[in-house]
């Protein structure tokens, strides 16, 4: 049941992407871009995708998830300095190219070489940020 | 233009459903990388199985939805220097700040957390800045 569901959110997530243009990199950098040919488009698909959020989070009140379990908390609402830099980061390598991590792997079938060479790197980001977060706490400790 | 905003909000509807249908269904948050990361980092080794569906779901129906007129068009850059320094940025970044724009964004901002609304704000200033220094400062991108 769980892989199902699984399956069925993955295949709208990703029909979501194509059909919103958000798999256009063109459409990201251009609503990134301020101060050139500005494309409005992604606050429509932002706006878009939390309205059900919003009411699917309302809905958890009262309940739990279909296959048991219970919904995740709320998280610490400290906002350290990994969320701030992290984002930062984040933000430059989205600004870069266009591409953040739902859109790739929704143009894997697509998106030829220079996707999967995005995404290569990307998985290689992945697997070193415990080490970036690691040393991120150690300069910390330090002050 | 003016289908284009509106092809926008329905694809954004459809992915806000995404999102519902596995936190309603599987009682977890939507974020693309922390479903990815969870992959390779091996956390919560139990749940391998739902992120493969989930992946493979992202994977195939963009490839459904092509032969239907869906823009199969990336438009991405060829530029294997900028390609590889932006997959790192967004490979570690993402997972520093335990989301990206489904996780924080989508899934974070519709329940008002305080965490996924500073994210979206760095990462689209961020964004909005690397726009202004290489497109329109550089002229690299």
């Amino acid at each position: 049941m769980r892989n199902i569901l699984g399956f069925i959110s993955g295949g709208m997530f990703g029909a979501g992407l194509v059909i919103s243009g958000m798999t256009d990199t063109e459409k990201v950098q251009g609503w990134l871009d301020v101060f050139g040919a500005w494309d409005p488009t992604l606050a429509f698909v932002m706006g878009g995708a939390i309205i059900p959020m919003a009411i699917a989070w309302h809905l958890s009140k009262r309940r739990t998830p279909l296959v048991g379990g219970s919904f995740p908390t709320l998280a610490d609402p400290k906002l350290g300095r990994n969320l701030v830099l992290g984002s930062v980061m984040f933000g430059m390598g989205w600004g870069l190219v266009g591409l953040c991590p739902g859109p790739t792997v929704a143009s894997i079938g697509f998106g030829g070489w220079a996707n999967g060479l995005f995404i290569s790197a990307m998985i290689a980001g992945i697997a070193l940020a415990p080490n970036v977060r690691q040393r991120l706490d150690v300069s910390v400790d330090a002050q | 233009m003016e289908q284009e905003w509106f092809m926008g909000l329905m694809g954004g509807l459809l992915i806000g459903l995404a999102g519902a249908v596995y936190l309603l269904g599987n009682g977890r948050i939507m974020g693309a990388s922390g479903i990815i990361g969870g992959l390779i980092d091996g956390s919560e080794r139990a749940a391998w199985k739902e992120r493969m569906s989930f992946l493979a779901g992202v994977i195939l129906l963009p490839l459904l939805l092509l032969p239907l007129g869906a823009n199969g068009e990336t438009n991405l850059t060829q530029n294997p220097v900028l390609l590889i320094i932006a997959g790192l940025l967004v490979g570690i970044g993402t997972r520093v700040a335990n989301g990206c724009t489904s996780g924080h964004g989508v899934c974070g901002i519709s329940r008002l957390s305080l965490r996924g609304i500073v994210a979206t704000v760095f990462y689209i200033l961020a964004g909005a800045i690397t726009m202004v220094l290489f497109r329109h400062t550089l002229g690299w991108i």
